[in-house]
């Protein structure tokens, strides 16, 4: 219990005494999330919404298929992306493991069936009440996938939201793709987990406290913004 | 949304993208890293030499197969059975003796096994298991593992036979004591891992000083004819540094609360 209080502490003074070290590995958790989700918005949303307009043969499969990939284990997405990226694998030449771009590899991989899960839901049900609308507009495919999108993107910022949700705080994938390098690609998920390795455990908790207020942050800050934009245009 | 999410990316990218000197990739084991004296070399290296040193923190198994992959430029590990085997394979043209420091056997401060009073370190390991008290092994394949099994085998003993009293982790140093901590559980570690451990519990260094425990680091280029794009003339003037005077005054010169812990030992 003790411990929990000097994680408390720790945090504190961890952002009242603006730790360089802290902003860096902060700013870079921001980074490749936000990209990484950025990304995986672009590929999920176009793709949910395609498989909630379209039939095809296997349709019931293919999104039996996306839904449990939701569970995809980072730990394999991780192994999976460094055998890629590695020098004896085949995209070996680019150099890119142990890079943050590497990390961003793998979190689009991780979020990206979710995105599309979560994103097909909402559309499917906006689908259904703009069905008889777009057809008889004879909207093209391209046309009705782009008005879905638009007007269920109140729905859709959940599914990027739940996205990032479950990037910012992944350990296991970017541990194995970054190496956890020091100045390098080092972000508080890894952070947290050397910490706790060395024992420190209140400076584990400290960054464990700060990554959760930094996910309740931006949650709270796009809800916000969120906010303005209904008062103007819902 | 879009304009908040741009300059956050911006800011992060803007501070990935500050480092300038040219860097060197070295994959080295977690026991020298929790020893604190990477972070005493390190800023020396970019001071003397103007490399920026990237430290991929793993146990020597892993550290070794990124070395073969050509994922590392060099390696620093501590198991020089492997290590042979890696220049035998080609993987380095040569290995260089850098320092030592030494494992101690540690376990509940009650001593319930009785090691303290052991002569050798295979006979304190002959006492805990006799009395099968729980031991929690790195199991990991790392040098502190490969030495442990070492020390089981000159015992005339196969851990590959114990019962449930032998914990395999197959975690790293760290996480390896966190586990003995939390069950007082004996465990071999090595000094520097040890003094720097901030979550002891009951744990208290029981056995220390059989010359089986010691535990020589040494630094292996990656052969830059298996692997053209390792940086292997920055890694053999990190080399030379490594082996030369001013990190030898460094390394032996590192206290940890008031003790020595580590030797230096290059030859010139």
């Amino acid at each position: 219990m003790n411990e929990l209080f000097s994680g408390f502490l720790e945090a504190g003074r961890l952002i009242i005494s603006l730790d360089g070290d802290l902003a860096e590995i902060t700013l870079r958790s921001l980074h490749v999330t936000l990209t990484a989700v950025a990304i995986a918005s672009a590929i999920g949303l176009p793709a949910g919404g395609w498989l909630a307009v379209t039939r095809f043969r296997w349709r019931r499969h293919v999104i039996a298929v996306v839904n449990a990939l939701m569970g995809l284990p980072p730990v394999v997405v991780g192994l999976i992306v460094y055998i890629l990226f590695s020098r004896a694998g085949p995209f070996g030449v680019l150099g890119l493991l142990f890079t943050p771009t590497a990390m961003i590899v793998a979190q689009i991989i991780i979020v990206t069936p979710l995105v599309i899960s979560i994103s097909h839901q909402a559309i499917r049900e906006l689908w259904a009440e703009y069905h008889d609308l777009l057809i008889s507009m004879n909207a093209s495919k391209r046309q009705r996938i782009a008005t879905l999108i638009y007007d269920g993107r109140r729905a859709l910022l959940t599914a990027s939201l739940a996205g990032f949700g479950r990037a910012i705080g992944e350990v296991g994938a970017i541990m194995i793709v970054g190496g956890n390098i020091d100045h390098a690609t080092r972000v508080l998920t890894t952070a947290i987990a050397l910490e706790t390795s060395k024992g420190n455990f209140s400076l584990a908790l400290g960054l464990g406290f700060i990554l959760i207020g930094l996910a309740v942050a931006v949650n709270v800050a796009i809800h916000n913004l969120l906010r303005t934009e209904r008062a103007s245009l819902w | 949304m879009k304009l908040r999410a741009a300059t956050i990316l911006v800011a992060g990218l803007l501070s990935g993208a500050a480092a300038s000197a040219e860097s060197l990739r070295i994959a080295v084991t977690t026991s020298f890293h929790n020893s604190g004296l990477s972070d005493i070399l390190l800023p020396e290296i970019q001071e003397d030499l103007d490399i920026e040193v990237q430290l991929l923190v793993v146990g020597t198994g892993q550290a070794l197969r990124l070395g073969r992959s050509g994922d590392a430029d060099a390696i620093l590990v501590h198991s020089r059975k492997a290590e042979e085997d890696f220049i035998a394979d080609g993987y380095a043209t040569h290995r260089r003796e850098i320092m030592y420091n030494d494992f101690v056997l540690i376990g509940a401060a009650s001593d319930p096994a009785g090691v303290a009073r052991a002569s050798t370190a295979s006979e304190a390991l002959t006492l805990i298991a006799g009395s099968k008290s729980v031991f929690v092994s790195r199991g990991d394949d790392s040098g502190t593992h490969k030495a442990e099994l070492s020390i089981w085998s000159e015992a005339g003993l196969n851990p590959a036979g114990f019962g449930d009293w032998y914990r395999a982790v197959g975690a790293g140093m760290g996480a390896a004591l966190n586990t003995a901590s939390g069950m007082d559980a004996y465990i071999l570690a090595d000094r520097a891992s040890w003094i720097n451990f901030g979550n002891k519990g009951g744990l208290a260094v029981l056995f220390e000083g059989d010359p089986k425990l010691f535990n020589q680091y040494a630094f292996l280029p990656v052969n830059p004819a298996r692997h053209p794009h390792v940086k292997a003339d920055l890694a053999i003037r990190l080399e030379e540094w490594l082996a030369g005077a001013s990190c030898a005054r460094l390394v032996d010169g590192y206290r940890l609360n008031g003790e020595a812990l580590f030797t230096h030992n290059a030859r010139n």
